[in-house]
């Protein structure tokens, strides 16, 4: 199991070494950011804002006009919804070439309740214009993602889980913005998820399959630009979609998905994550088995899917 | 006020001693601009005054006649505008994006008719593009774009964006040791909002004295005077005490503006502040002073008093 912040962090220093132009922001968090290894190797393109998130995406956005690639790193909880407006116009309306890189999102800091979880930021962010969205799967696709960061064009929200999660990629597998990736082939139903969720969403289609259903399993990491034609063909080809993701049902992976299945070829889909609610007390484990974001819930989900049609 | 003024154009390349070394692409650009900056090593005063009257009476055609727009801010800010495109700034208007370009930053982009208008007048609109003001799929939106205006930085409107911009942009500039200097003007009420200190603290913690913050300090906002809705005094000393150096200056006086903004900054390892005094409406008695002229669009009959107001030689 692995944590993908280590994933990010190792990923950003190593590209640091051979371009200048990489910068790493922070809002005072250098431990829970995981950016101590980078701020001592590279002090001179390491900036501490202190607690002040405004500032800290304005910043970024000043040192791209200057030529920088910065990436802001902190807790997704503040760095979005703090800064929003920041974020739809310095850096998209503006359009520069700002990472934003949420680590903690969802609901990894359970606990500490719902002014740490970030359920919501994939719907926020999904709508400004010009912003892409990733949500990496393991420790290799963050790797990829990262690299691929580099040369994208135009601001970027990259969001990283801080609950540990397995490997599920072959090592050195390439980043393709826009693409989903087809984890496991299957005809009578869709699993999509994202994230922490990918993994559950395998072990779902391994026992759906000991029941005699064949479940494809899409990774839908590439959030914004969404891979329209794999959801098409999902719809079309299997009939059923559920979705599965660590964030509100509302506006983030599920709600992007039904967007394109409605307008395109209408299927029944069942969109699991937290259902509109504050999460209660919990650790993070406790909160995604309490929402049903477990192989169980994606298996039964899928069920309760078939027996409706 | 027609004196004319030189020695600190043709040090802009020296005066400003930063960390690292600049690089020869920097150097060459030092050089080339201070070739282009002082053809007769004099810069007239009096040129700048008229470029700043006429930016006053084109901003109030294009309110006229977009029907939209903020001419009191447009007023109070003509004067800066003027000196920094004037007489300061290093930009090309052929060249817009050159990495070695100083940045402005224009924090009240509500005030966008004096932008675009001192834009024209530096070359990077033309007179025809003013026309189009605000009008229907036009490039000058009432708050500018920096992806279709040439020369803008930074999407501005809503307030207390410029002030962080701009210090990404010193940060840039210290990382790579490079000479170019960032100029963001602000509102005075536009510093009620909170991220203009969250930016005041963090300048001064990185020492960016290649920073230099204006405020068009003309007392008034949308509602009412700064001071009856939000004090803002003593604005020098608040600045003082977040580790600025801060100028007063009559931000009418367009000898003190240029002189301020060649000379920063005013200490080494500080960011600079210069707090501008101006009077909102500046140069139309009927506007001077009235909050209701942040965002009135004159009549026929006021544009043209106005106009022969400013032409009278008021200022």
């Amino acid at each position: 199991m692995v944590d993908c912040r280590d994933a990010y962090s190792k990923a950003l220093e190593e590209m640091a070494a051979t371009d200048e132009r990489i910068v790493a922001v922070v809002n005072d968090s250098l431990g829970s950011a995981k950016m101590k290894g980078f701020a001592a190797k590279y002090p001179g393109r390491f900036i501490n804002v202190g607690i002040a998130e405004q500032n800290m995406v304005g910043v970024c956005a000043g040192l791209a006009n200057g030529g920088k690639i910065p990436y802001a790193c902190g807790a997704a909880c503040f760095l979005t919804a703090r800064a929003m407006e920041q974020i739809k116009i310095d850096l998209g309306y503006s359009n520069y070439n700002v990472r934003l890189v949420g680590v903690s999102s969802g609901m990894a800091y359970g606990q500490l309740g719902p002014t740490h979880h970030s359920i919501e930021d994939v719907g926020w962010l999904r709508i400004i214009p010009n912003m892409t969205i990733i949500v990496p799967a393991d420790s290799i696709e963050t790797q990829a993602m990262m690299r691929y960061s580099a040369v994208h064009e135009g601001p970027m929200f990259l969001r990283i889980s801080r609950v540990p999660v397995p490997d599920l990629l072959p090592a050195g597998a390439k980043f393709e913005l826009g693409k989903a990736v087809r984890l496991r082939e299957g005809n009578d139903i869709t699993l999509m998820a994202n994230g922490i969720l990918v993994y559950p969403a395998l072990k779902a289609a391994e026992v759906l399959q000991r029941s005699g259903i064949s479940a494809r399993v899409l990774n839908m990491s590439s959030v914004k630009p969404i891979d329209r034609e794999a959801i098409v063909d999902a719809a079309r080809s299997t009939g059923g979609i559920v979705t599965a993701e660590e964030h509100s049902i509302y506006g983030g992976l599920g709600g992007a998905v039904a967007e394109i299945v409605a307008q395109t070829h209408p299927a029944k889909m069942r969109i699991l994550g937290v259902p509109g609610v504050f999460a209660p007390t919990g650790s993070a484990e406790f909160l995604l088995e309490h929402f049903g974001l477990t192989a169980d819930g994606i298996r039964s989900a899928a069920v309760q899917l078939l027996e409706s049609r | 006020m027609g004196a004319l003024i030189a020695v600190h154009i043709y040090a802009l390349g020296s005066v400003h001693v930063y960390t690292g070394t600049n690089s020869s692409h920097q150097r060459l650009y030092d050089d080339q601009r201070d070739k282009m900056m002082t053809p007769s090593s004099t810069i007239d005063v009096t040129r700048l005054e008229k470029q700043a009257t006429r930016t006053r009476i084109r901003s109030l055609q294009m309110v006229h006649r977009a029907k939209l727009g903020h001419p009191g801010g447009d007023f109070s800010a003509a004067d800066i505008l003027a000196a920094l495109y004037g007489a300061v700034l290093r930009v090309d208007p052929s060249d817009c994006r050159d990495p070695m370009r100083d940045r402005f930053i224009m924090s009240k982009g509500h005030c966008s008719g004096a932008l675009y208008a001192t834009l024209a007048e530096a070359g990077f609109l033309t007179d025809a593009d003013l026309d189009t003001y605000m009008a229907p799929l036009s490039k000058l939106n009432g708050h500018p774009d920096r992806n279709r205006i040439p020369g803008v930085e930074a999407n501005t409107g809503p307030l207390g964006h410029g002030l962080p911009i701009a210090v990404g942009c010193a940060l840039a500039a210290k990382m790579t040791g490079a000479s170019w200097r960032t100029f963001v003007l602000v509102g005075d009420g536009e510093l009620q909002e909170g991220s203009n200190w969250e930016a005041g603290m963090c300048a001064a913690q990185y020492k960016l004295d290649n920073l230099v913050l204006i405020i068009d300090r003309n007392g008034l906002q949308q509602g009412d005077s700064t001071e009856r809705t939000i004090c803002m005094e003593p604005l020098a000393e608040r600045w003082r005490a977040f580790g600025w150096d801060v100028h007063e200056i009559d931000g009418h006086d367009m000898q003190a503006l240029v002189d301020s903004f060649q000379t920063a900054p005013f200490t080494s390892g500080k960011p600079s502040c210069v707090l501008a005094r101006t009077t909102k409406g500046k140069g139309v008695s009927f506007m001077e002073n009235s909050p209701s002229w942040h965002h009135r669009v004159p009549t026929e009959d006021e544009l043209r008093k106005a106009i022969v107001e400013l032409e009278g030689g008021r200022n």
